[in-house]
Formats: C-alpha cells, structure tokens, sequence
C-alpha cells in the first residue's frame, strides 16, 4: 500500500467515511468552485478615498512611504525625488512591466536597467499587480514584468500602485486576479508586502532590513491612464 | 531530537534559577499579550473572525480525504510533485532523496517546526549537506546547537549579549573590534553573511502555514522575507508540511489569515505572506525549477475521531504560550521536545507517546487563559485532562499521587463518608488555625505553603453550615408566626 493510500485511508477510517458520498463529495466540489467570501471587516467596505488613505496610513505605520501622485506622467519625478529624499543614487532595475516601461523617463536622470534582481542591486522598481487596503497590503505576482526578486533582494523597494487597483478586502483582490489568471489559477508567486522586512528575534527589539528590503516606497497613482510618450 | 519531555520537573527546577533564562523571559514578558489586545481591539469583528476560521478548520478536518486529494491534482496539474509521507523517517528519506538527485551541496531552509519535528537537519548533515538556516532566531539557534523554545520565536530565551558572544565565537573571519552592542549591528551581520547562503544553495526548505486545495498553493508568512529568499532563489523548492495545513479556498485562507499575525505577534499582518504554486513558468526569470511538497502525517490521522481532533485546528500562532503563566516562568526547553506550552502539552504526548510526554499536561494551572486566547478555540485545558486521564490509565503517574486520587475517589463516591472526613478535617483544622488565621505549613503540602498561606477555616464546612442556618430560619419564621 501507497503511503498516499495508507494516508488517505487512515483518514477515511477516523472520520467513518468512504470517500465516494455524493453529499461530501458535492459540499467539497462547490466549495472550491465557488470559493465563497465569509466576513468581510467593515474597515475593508469604505469608499475609494477612505480606501486609498486607510492603505497609506497602515504602510506609514510600518515606515513605509508613501506618496500618490495624480497620473503617469507625473511619476517619474515623483520617484526621482523619493531618490533623493532617501540620498540614494538614481540608478533602478525593474522589469518589463509596461506601465513602467511606458514612463516618460527622460528628464529624470534615472538610470534603468532591466531584468530580475541580483545580489548587488541596491534598488528596485516594481509595479503591485493589486492591493487590499485593510492591512495595506501590496500584491506583486511573478513573471517577467515583475521579477519576484525584485521584491527581496534589494536594500531598498519602491513599488507602483494603480489606484484602480487598489481594494478593500483580500478576497476582492483575489477575485480581480482570477478574471486575469482564471478560476483555480495563480501566478508562480504571489507576494503580500505591508511593509519593509523586519525581526524581532533579538530581545524582541523591532529591527527593519533582516534579509529583504530596508525600506519601502509606495507611489500611488490616482489616475493609471497611459500618458503619451513624448517624441 | 532526543525528547527530555519526561523530566520537565527537573528541567523546569533549572530553568527557574537560570539567571540568563529568566532574563530573557522577562524582555519577553507581557510583549506578546499586550500587542496581541492591542491588535484585537482594532478590528471589532475579530471574535467573530476567530469562530468563522474554526468553522472553516472543522469543515476542512471532516473533509479532509478530499482537499488533499484535490489540491494533489492541483499541484501535480502545476508541474509540481507530492510526496506522501506517514513517518518522520519516511519525510526524512524523501527530503535526502531529492537532495541527492540534485546534487546539492547547500541546503538553506526558512522556519519549520515540521522540519524540528523530523529532526531533519541532523539528517541533512549527517549525509554531508551543509544546512543554513535563515530565520535570525533558527540562525542563532544553530550556531549554539541548541531547539527553538517558541514555535515562533525561537531564540527567546536568549538576551543580546549571548548572540554577540555567538557570533564573535562563529563568525571569525570578521574584524575582532567591530561593534555587535546594538541588535541593529547584529542582524545586519546576520543579513550578510545569510545573504551569500541564500545566492549560493542549490536546494531551499521551507514549511507552510497553509496548502490550499483551490490552487495547489504553498502560503509561508514571514517579517524578514528569508522564506521567500530560501524558496525563489536555489534550483529546487521543497515544501515540508503536514496534512492538517489544508485550507479549501483563497477566501478561507484569508479569512485565517486575519487571526494569524494578530494572535501571534499582535501585527494585522505580517509584513511578507506569500503564495507559491507550482514550479517557473515559461518566461519567468526567476524562481525554482523543481518544486516539491512532502506531505507528512507523522500521527495526526489517529487524532481524526479522537479525543484530540480539535487540535488539529491549529495554527500554531503561539498565542497559548505567550499567555501560559507556566511557560512564561520556565521558558520552552522545560517542555523538553519541538512544541511547547499549552499547544505543546497537548501535541507531544500525541506525537512522542504518553510515556515519555506525560508530564506536560500536568504542567498546567488549568487557568483557561490558553483556550481563551485561542484563535481556533481548541480546548487545550479539556485536551489536557484526557492526556492526565490516559497517563493514569498507562500506569505513569507516581505511585501517592494514584493512591491519593483511587482514596479520594472512593471517598467522593459516598457522600456520608466523604462528609465524615470533612467535617472531621475542618473540625481538626480550624481549631488548630485558630490562633494565627493561617497555615504556614501543613503535611504533604510543605512544597506548596513555602510561598504562601493557607487561610485556616471557620471549623465547619459548607454544608453542616447551610444546615444550622436552613434550621435557623425556620425556627425564626415559627416564632414569627406564633408571634414571639
């Protein structure tokens, strides 16, 4: 017999169960077909506005920053002065995001480069597929747009979030990644990020930087329309 | 790891006049279960998160053939690998197995108690691995070859100067006169010399705080993002985990999810949760290329039917410890194997056998603090009773102790017996109390009066009491009547 078999079997056996009953067998199917929401916490049910400071006010609890910006276009200087504000040279790696990709650049003196992270980057760009606010929580999902590395390997993270993207509960993000991914499917990696790596494991004084990023900037776009490169 | 559970009496005797210890215990003292209120009281609907997230567990215990089936064919369907495993030598053989295929040399690995309770990296080493663990607190824990004493802080019984004498001892290659006073200059030694493992192994280990079978997904929750440098890093991933981590859906595990961090370290989330699925897609630029699951029963399938189920519930946020006062005063080595405090004294005997564990359910004053701070609900107190019931059943409790409950038994089995030696031990009692209001000292409790008094009683128990005074008014109501 299969350890799998023995397993199986021996759960069968405790529980009094065979396996083949049409009941448990159709509570189980509807279950993961339909992954229905349980509660909600009010805080995650507010309105966009609420929404967007609730998510800036938990991720400056974790020294994060944060800062909104009202469009793309004005992005990049946005993330130019966040360089600055933290006398950190301008030179970034992100990856082939296209709303990043698709930033006017010029005029900023930011020196890119792209691809996933390697040991040695001291800073990186990504862009958070999705957000829940009720813990501010940023949702970066893998891929060549936005390396998974990105998020951990260096000293210092700035992430981009689309305000459109941006909502209450963990489950309402989850729902907006199946209509992209499909029902019962994920990307490789899914990081919930709500703030720098931190331990307390030493007298259980709070220490920010353990192994990924020290610091967190968060740059929230109200407004995710494309802007037209210039010529 | 070679259980010293049977000895806690001595081993928590030790841990009581360790000044170290009992230092170290006192900067962890009170952090937990206050950030944990705080926490609480933030999210109004927290009580009631806590009892859906039991639902969704019970629900999950008594279909549980059936999630891990589904989510087996989830993870095979996204090019991942299950290993079914039913003992700790079984998980142990696979673990060396893929290791071997590989040809690895180093092994990194991210907190797991699973991985504790295999002793799995005795196993690593003694087939020519070198392990690196990269949670700060295993870190440390490692170099001083020594367990975790919390499930999720396993380095709280030790104070900063230890771990600097620590690393000044290990880490030699490093300048003598650097300065290691403040815990920032410790993890920032930690962090480099962890970051040149993390670039250099070939296989990384972790746990998993859930499976779920929606999307055949691993979801590890880390503060220092080293689970996410250990599982995207080297060429294999292996998920080290046990049956009873299953969660049904995405909205399930976040439903948990938002009672995990609160009752464990008083966070609203943890600041890294992150959910693996399958193996590097086509087009990715990073993350493993083999990732493998090892699903280990290791003697929770006896629990299903069992008095124990409900602890299968568990989450092992650590919250019972963080509010034992036995724990909090003895530390987590006392308990003597992997998993302390309440949650510990009822997993061990389970796991390890009643024999050689049996004196962790009696480490408790049964206050109810364990139970009531359970996000899951389990009744540890209840759970600790029946393991009590079933060591005196085997025969392992000490022989007065078992005569004392057998003359206590018979005697509470007869009432007119059982208050002839009441009202005769009150009567002795208070009449030798009477002078000083107390007790300093009484046979076969010395251990227990040497800190404190034993109010002497008023001479007569309870019910001879309630009997003068029933009698009384009644006298006083004939005499009202008659009008006297």
């Amino acid at each position: 017999m299969s350890a799998r078999d023995k397993v199986i079997g021996a759960i069968r056996a405790g529980l009094g169960a065979r396996g083949d009953e049409p009941g448990r067998r159709g509570q189980v199917r509807a279950r993961l077909e339909r992954s229905p929401h349980g509660l909600i916490p009010a805080r995650a049910r507010q309105t966009k506005p609420e929404l967007i400071a609730q998510f800036a006010r938990m991720l400056e609890a974790q020294t994060a920053v944060v800062r909104t910006v009202e469009n793309l276009k004005a992005l990049p200087q946005a993330i130019a002065e966040q360089l600055a504000a933290f006398n950190l040279p301008a030179r970034l790696r992100h990856g082939d995001d296209p709303v990043i990709a698709g930033l006017d650049w010029e005029g900023t003196m930011i020196e890119r480069e792209t691809g996933p992270a390697i040991g040695t980057d001291a800073i990186s760009l990504s862009r958070a597929s999705l957000a829940a606010s009720e813990t501010g929580t940023l949702i970066l999902t893998s891929g060549a747009d936005n390396p998974s590395t990105l998020n951990f390997l260096p000293d210092t993270h700035f992430v981009v979030l689309l305000a459109e993207n941006l909502h209450g509960s963990y489950e309402e993000a989850w729902d907006a990644l199946r209509t992209t991914y499909g029902r019962g499917a994920m990307p490789r990696t899914v990081n919930f990020v709500s703030g720098p790596s931190a331990t307390a494991d030493i007298e259980h004084t709070l220490v920010r930087g353990a192994h990924g990023p020290r610091r967190l900037a968060v740059f929230v776009v109200l407004n995710g329309q494309p802007t037209r490169r210039k010529n | 790891m070679q259980p010293t559970s049977h000895s806690f009496k001595q081993n928590a005797s030790a841990a009581l006049i360790d000044a170290d210890l009992q230092r170290a215990l006192g900067h962890a003292r009170g952090g937990f279960s206050t950030k944990r209120a705080m926490a609480r009281d933030l999210l109004p609907e927290f009580d009631a998160l806590c009892e859906q997230a039991k639902q969704i567990k019970d629900h999950t215990i008594a279909h549980l053939d059936l999630y891990l089936e589904a989510y087996e064919q989830k993870v095979i369907e996204t090019g991942g690998q299950v290993h079914w495993a039913t003992t700790a030598e079984d998980a142990r053989q696979i673990i060396l197995g893929i290791c071997k295929e590989a040809g690895a040399k180093l092994v990194t690995k991210g907190k797991s108690m699973v991985a504790e309770e295999i002793s799995l990296n005795g196993a690593l080493e003694g087939a020519g691995y070198e392990v690196a663990e990269t949670d700060l607190g295993e870190y440390i824990i490692q170099i001083r070859n020594e367990a975790p004493s919390h499930i999720i802080a396993p380095a709280v019984h030790l104070n900063r100067d230890q771990v600097e004498a620590d690393f000044r001892r290990v880490h030699k290659h490093l300048p003598e006169g650097r300065s290691l006073t403040e815990p920032t200059e410790l993890v920032s030694e930690a962090r480099g010399i962890l970051r040149e493992k993390f670039l250099a192994a070939d296989v990384g280990i972790t746990g998993a705080n859930f499976i779920i079978a929606e999307t055949g997904t691993s979801v590890i929750v880390t503060n220092e993002g080293n689970g996410d440098l250990t599982q995207l890093l080297p060429r294999i991933h292996i998920v080290l985990t046990t049956i009873e981590k299953v969660v049904p859906t995405l909205s399930d595990v976040s439903a948990i999810l938002r009672v995990l961090a609160r009752s464990a370290t008083g966070q609203e989330i943890s600041m890294y949760t992150t959910f693996s699925t399958g193996p590097r897609r086509p087009g990715d630029p990073d993350g493993p290329e083999e990732y493998h699951v090892v699903l280990l029963d290791n003697g929770r399938t006896e629990m299903i039917g069992s008095d124990f189920q409900d602890m299968l519930r568990c989450i092992r946020c650590g919250s019972c410890m963080n509010h034992c006062p036995v724990y909090s005063a003895v530390g987590g080595h006392s308990y003597g194997w992997v998993y302390p405090g309440p949650m510990g004294a009822v997993l061990t005997p389970q796991l390890i056998g009643v024999h050689e564990a049996g004196s962790l359910p009696n480490a408790s004053t049964f206050c109810g603090r364990c139970e009531a701070v359970c996000p899951m609900k389990i009744p540890l107190p209840k759970m600790m009773r029946h393991w009590r019931e079933r060591e005196y059943d085997a025969g392992d409790s000490p022989w007065l102790q078992r005569m004392a409950i057998r003359g206590w038994s018979y005697a509470a089995k007869r009432p007119k017996l059982y208050r002839f030696f009441a009202n005769a031990a009150m009567g002795v009692m208070g009449e030798w109390g009477k002078a000083r209001g107390n007790f300093r000292w009484l046979p076969l409790a010395g251990a227990w009066l040497k800190y404190r008094d034993l109010p002497a009683p008023p001479g007569r128990t309870f019910q001879s009491q309630w009997k003068s005074e029933l009698k009384r008014r009644r006298i006083e109501a004939e005499m009202q009547e008659l009008g006297l």
